[in-house]
């Protein structure tokens, strides 16, 4: 198992603060901030783990769960959901379209890590 | 001499004879024998009873007072009965077909069954009777005066009084024992009706025998007795063509409105045809009766001592000559003749009253019990009771009236209430027109005018009102003395009374007529009266026409529906004892189809409709009135269904449209704690993270710093989040206050850049003002104002892609409005979008955060409205434009 996370998130000091955690832990961190070239940059660069923010500008990220899930190259990829709007409705929501795990921010700095790691199978 | 208690003993055999014929009467009536007690000569002795103690004592009087002039009131009756004949025949001929009960039933019953109505010419014919039934009491209280006060040999003198009392129950006892043995529903009383004839006959043979004394026995025949009148004084009054014509008119009214009269000429006739013979014979009973009025007069003056009360000649010549016999047997008239009256008139009075208002007040005073054999006992009990109140009346005003006004006068004071009913009885029979509120104003007029000019001074002067305002009228008004009035002067009291209250009458009852429109049921009536010769249909009544069966089978099955009107015509054509669904169009058949169709459609709008199919009968103008009456009613109340339908439709659209806007607002409210959740947990994500990497310590100083600037930020964004949020709750709610102050535009604008610099301050724009545009002093508030100029510049900072970014700020002046264009040159808003940009949270792309919560716009709008302007989007200026316009001088609102 590699060790490449891709942050997709539009928040700079979000995606600042899930880098230096996750790198602090030796994870290979790659970012974006926009939902249009998600898909690709994926494809491209293949991460292991997805860090998916749902209200990201462009496409949401329940659009672009729901196209990694029908692709078979991504259908298994471990995505980790973000929001921050913290209703149930959001969570069923990705659940039931398959996101690998939820969590709502504000989120605690061992529960991300831990949860990339158990995403990873390390 | 003949002494008193005989007197009185004669009386109460005569009394128990009349009884027994009643009682035997009746009795064989019940076994349908007797025949010969329906005949036309019992009818026209009955009709005698016009003849009372006012005839048969008064007449004389009336003759010694103002000479032929007594003639007038049998001339009345003659003239209706010889002359008018077919106006009777009409009202027997209604009677009949109407079941009328009464004169109140009559007038009621023609003026769509009013029972205001009947109760009116109750009261009038009570009201009215009342001194003809005193006259009565007071002429045989009279007459036991004279045998007491002849009665040389003592015995009980009674006084007037006590005797009026006793006259008065006995009579009333004696009513009660005759009229109420029993209910008939045509109201006939056989046994009483015979009585009355044997008591006619007495009568007749009484005044007929004291003036064969007079003419043979004291005169030498009639030559002689002719001479005497001539040499007499009578002979010698002036006629008074005036009076005389209203006289008679008013004996002919009397006869025809008197209750007692429309009692056996109307309610006791059993045979239509009996009118013929009373048309000759009756008024040959009145000649009869007249024929010697003059010869006891003159005889009366001749013989006995100045003083005598010429109203008892006829009892007080034959005992002045020692006749006895003859004495009693006068005796016997006048009782008869006062007897009759009071029975039959407190008969036909009691039915008006037990029908009209007690019947009436009873019901609805019970209207859940049962109504069956209970009512019979009640109706007999009320007319008992109404019986001897009417007698108790009469008593009361002969005890009121002191008992001395001459016979005469007070029998004219009824005869001119009773002929109240006149014109609406006349009216109700011979004119359709004739409405109920015009028979009700005329007969509150006259019987008004009656009671004041008449009835009221007939108590005399200060009895019940008093002589001042007879002489002076009430509160000194000389056009409404009762005896005076509209300042006719010098006319005979009664001629007065008569003239006023009859012209009134008439014209109230006309007018009321003309101005007013009958109901259906009023309709139908007045058809049925004014028509009632037409055919034995009373309702019009349909000639076998050029109608089929058909097409009365296709009018009826159109209102009917087909099953309905079928299964009608089949009964009917079975009861014909014909096969099939077609019966024969008979009237009868016609008719019973009118009163089914008129259950569905209104009686006018079935008469209407069969009248044109059946094409016997034309189709009046009154009954097209009628329909368009109906229709109009039905109209109304589908158009009132209509409108409350309407109502509904409304009320449920506006219920609709409430829910729409409660769930939208539901919808938005949630959209909008999502978003703020959304906007505060952004920021407390940054914080919590770099907080708790803070937290665990251990790294470079530069670091450390780096991210306690992060928190910094972020906990700064939180605060703004908050700031706008309340600013925004506080316009919205309309709390907000606001410090007006003259300001200049170019000072607000100036400040709006300076503090908007501080968005992407890296950006350098251009700007392009014109100075002398912004040269205006405005009253408003100047750092709200400046607020939207700030969030304007700042988006226009924020949101601004394009290289060389620029910014125009161009103002305007017009009508004491001011706008304010800000315009940048980057893309613009879409299309689409411009019209949710005053939205909260309407943040269109997040691409270039700035720390914006979504809010500013909406804030704008908010800070726009309360400053009396508005803020709207530009469309089509190459960039992004809004235009901001508020007044020249806000007003401080009050």
């Amino acid at each position: 198992m590699g060790n490449h996370v891709l942050v997709i998130e539009d928040e700079p000091n979000i995606v600042e603060a899930i880098r230096f955690i996750l790198m602090r832990d030796g994870w290979d961190v790659s970012t974006l901030s926009d939902g249009d070239r998600a898909e690709d940059t994926i494809r491209s660069c293949r991460p292991d783990v997805v860090i998916l923010d749902v209200m990201l500008p462009g496409r949401s990220g329940l659009e672009i769960l729901a196209a990694l899930r029908a692709d078979a190259a991504t259908r298994s990829l471990p995505v980790l959901m973000l929001t921050a709007k913290g209703q149930g409705r959001d969570r069923a929501e990705a659940e039931r379209i398959g996101a690998s795990r939820f969590m709502s921010k504000p989120f605690s700095n061992t529960e991300i890590l831990a949860s990339v790691r158990a995403l990873a199978g390390v | 001499m003949v002494p008193f208690n005989i007197l009185v003993a004669v009386c109460l055999v005569y009394v128990g004879l009349l009884f027994l014929v009643a009682f035997l009467v009746e009795r064989r009536a019940h076994a349908r024998a007797l025949p010969w007690l329906r005949s036309p000569q019992i009818y026209t002795l009955s009709l005698s009873i016009f003849c009372t103690a006012w005839t048969f004592y008064g007449a004389v009087g009336y003759a010694v007072r103002s000479g032929w002039e007594f003639m007038t009131i049998y001339l009345g009756p003659t003239l209706v009965f010889v002359g008018w004949w077919w106006v009777l025949r009409k009202l027997v001929r209604i009677g009949k077909t109407q079941r009328v009960t009464s004169i109140a039933d009559l007038i009621s019953s023609r003026y769509g069954k009013s029972n205001m109505l009947g109760v009116i010419v109750t009261v009038i014919s009570v009201v009215a009777a009342t001194p003809y039934i005193a006259l009565q009491l007071q002429s045989v209280t009279l007459s036991f005066a004279v045998f007491a006060s002849s009665a040389a040999d003592g015995g009980p003198v009674p006084d007037k009084a006590a005797t009026a009392l006793w006259v008065a129950v006995g009579l009333a006892l004696f009513t009660v024992l005759f009229g109420t043995r029993n209910l008939d529903s045509n109201e006939r009383h056989l046994g009483v009706v015979t009585a009355i004839a044997v008591e006619a006959v007495v009568k007749l043979v009484a005044l007929v025998a004291v003036g064969v004394f007079v003419v043979w026995g004291l005169a030498g025949g009639p030559a002689d007795m002719m001479a005497k009148i001539n040499a007499s004084a009578l002979s010698s009054w002036d006629l008074q063509p005036g009076r005389w014509a209203g006289l008679i008119f008013l004996s002919a009214a009397a006869v025809l409105c008197l209750p007692r009269m429309f009692q056996v000429m109307v309610v006791e006739n059993v045979d239509e045809r009996h009118l013929a013979t009373a048309s000759w014979a009756f008024p040959l009973y009145l000649f009869l009766m007249c024929l010697f009025v003059l010869p006891i007069a003159v005889a009366g003056l001749d013989l006995l001592p100045p003083g005598t009360n010429p109203d008892l000649f006829v009892l007080t010549l034959p005992l002045a000559q020692g006749q006895d016999g003859l004495a009693m047997l006068a005796f016997l008239g006048g009782f008869s003749s006062a007897t009759s009256m009071v029975i039959v008139a407190s008969i036909a009075l009691a039915t008006m009253v037990s029908n009209h208002i007690v019947m009436p007040l009873w019901l609805s005073l019970r209207p859940a019990q049962a109504v069956s054999g209970d009512v019979r006992r009640i109706v007999l009990l009320s007319r008992r009771l109404a019986i001897g109140g009417i007698v108790a009346l009469g008593y009361a005003y002969f005890h009121l009236s002191g008992g001395s006004a001459a016979l005469a006068a007070i029998g004219l004071i009824s005869f001119v209430g009773a002929a109240q009913i006149l014109p609406a009885m006349l009216g109700g029979i011979f004119w359709r027109g004739a409405t109920r509120m015009g028979a009700v104003c005329g007969l509150l007029t006259g019987a008004g005018i009656w009671v004041y000019s008449l009835y009221l001074p007939s108590f005399g002067p200060d009895g019940v009102i008093s002589a001042r305002l007879i002489a002076g009228g009430p509160w000194g008004i000389g056009w409404l003395r009762p005896q005076a009035l509209f300042g006719v002067e010098g006319m005979d009291p009664l001629i007065h009374a008569m003239f006023w209250s009859l012209v009134l009458n008439a014209t109230a009852f006309f007018t009321g007529s003309i101005l007013t429109f009958p109901g259906p049921v009023e309709r139908v009536q007045g058809a049925a009266f004014v028509n009632v010769f037409d055919g034995e249909v009373p309702a019009g009544g349909w000639v076998r026409g050029a109608a089929t069966a058909e097409d009365l089978l296709i009018l009826s099955q159109r209102i009917l529906g087909g099953d309905g009107a079928l299964a009608f015509f089949e009964a009917e054509a079975r009861m014909q004892g014909k096969a099939g669904p077609l019966p024969d169009p008979t009237p009868g058949f016609v008719g019973a189809l009118e009163r089914r169709l008129s259950g569905s459609v209104g009686a006018a709008t079935a008469h209407a409709m069969i009248a044109q199919t059946v094409g016997g009968a034309a189709v009046s103008v009154e009954d097209l009135m009628a329909v368009a009456n109906e229709t109009a009613q039905i109209m109304e109340y589908s158009a009132k269904l209509e409108a409350q339908s309407e109502e509904l439709t409304r009320t449920a659209r506006q219920l609709q449209q409430v829910n729409e806007k409660l769930t939208r607002l539901s919808v938005q409210k949630d959209s909008f704690l999502s978003q703020i959740s959304h906007e505060l947990r952004t920021p407390m994500t940054s914080i919590r993270a770099f907080s708790e990497i803070l937290m665990e310590g251990d790294m470079p100083p530069a670091m450390a710093r780096r991210h306690a600037t992060i928190i910094h930020d972020e906990a700064i964004r939180l605060t703004r989040l908050l700031d706008d949020l309340l600013n925004l709750s506080v316009l919205e709610n309309a709390g907000v206050q606001l410090t007006l102050g003259l300001v200049s535009l170019q000072d607000m604008i100036d400040r709006a850049l300076v503090a908007a610099a501080q968005t992407r301050p890296e950006r350098s724009f251009t700007v392009h003002r014109d100075p002398a545009s912004e040269a205006l002093y405005v009253t408003t508030d100047a750092d709200r104002l400046t607020q939207v100029f700030i969030n304007l510049i700042s988006n226009a900072r924020k949101y601004c892609a394009a290289p060389e970014p620029e910014l125009r700020i161009a103002v305007r002046q017009r009508g004491g409005r001011v706008m304010v264009d800000v315009i940048d040159n980057g893309r613009g808003i879409p299309e689409d979008s411009q019209a949710l940009i005053f939205e909260k949270f309407a943040r269109l792309t997040d691409e270039t955060r700035a720390g914006g919560a979504g809010l500013g716009l909406a804030i704008c709008r908010e800070v726009m409205t309360a400053l009396g302007g508005s803020i709207a989007y530009l469309p089509g200026q190459g960039g992004t434009a809004f235009r901001v316009t508020f007044p020249l001088r806000l007003q401080e609102v009050a």
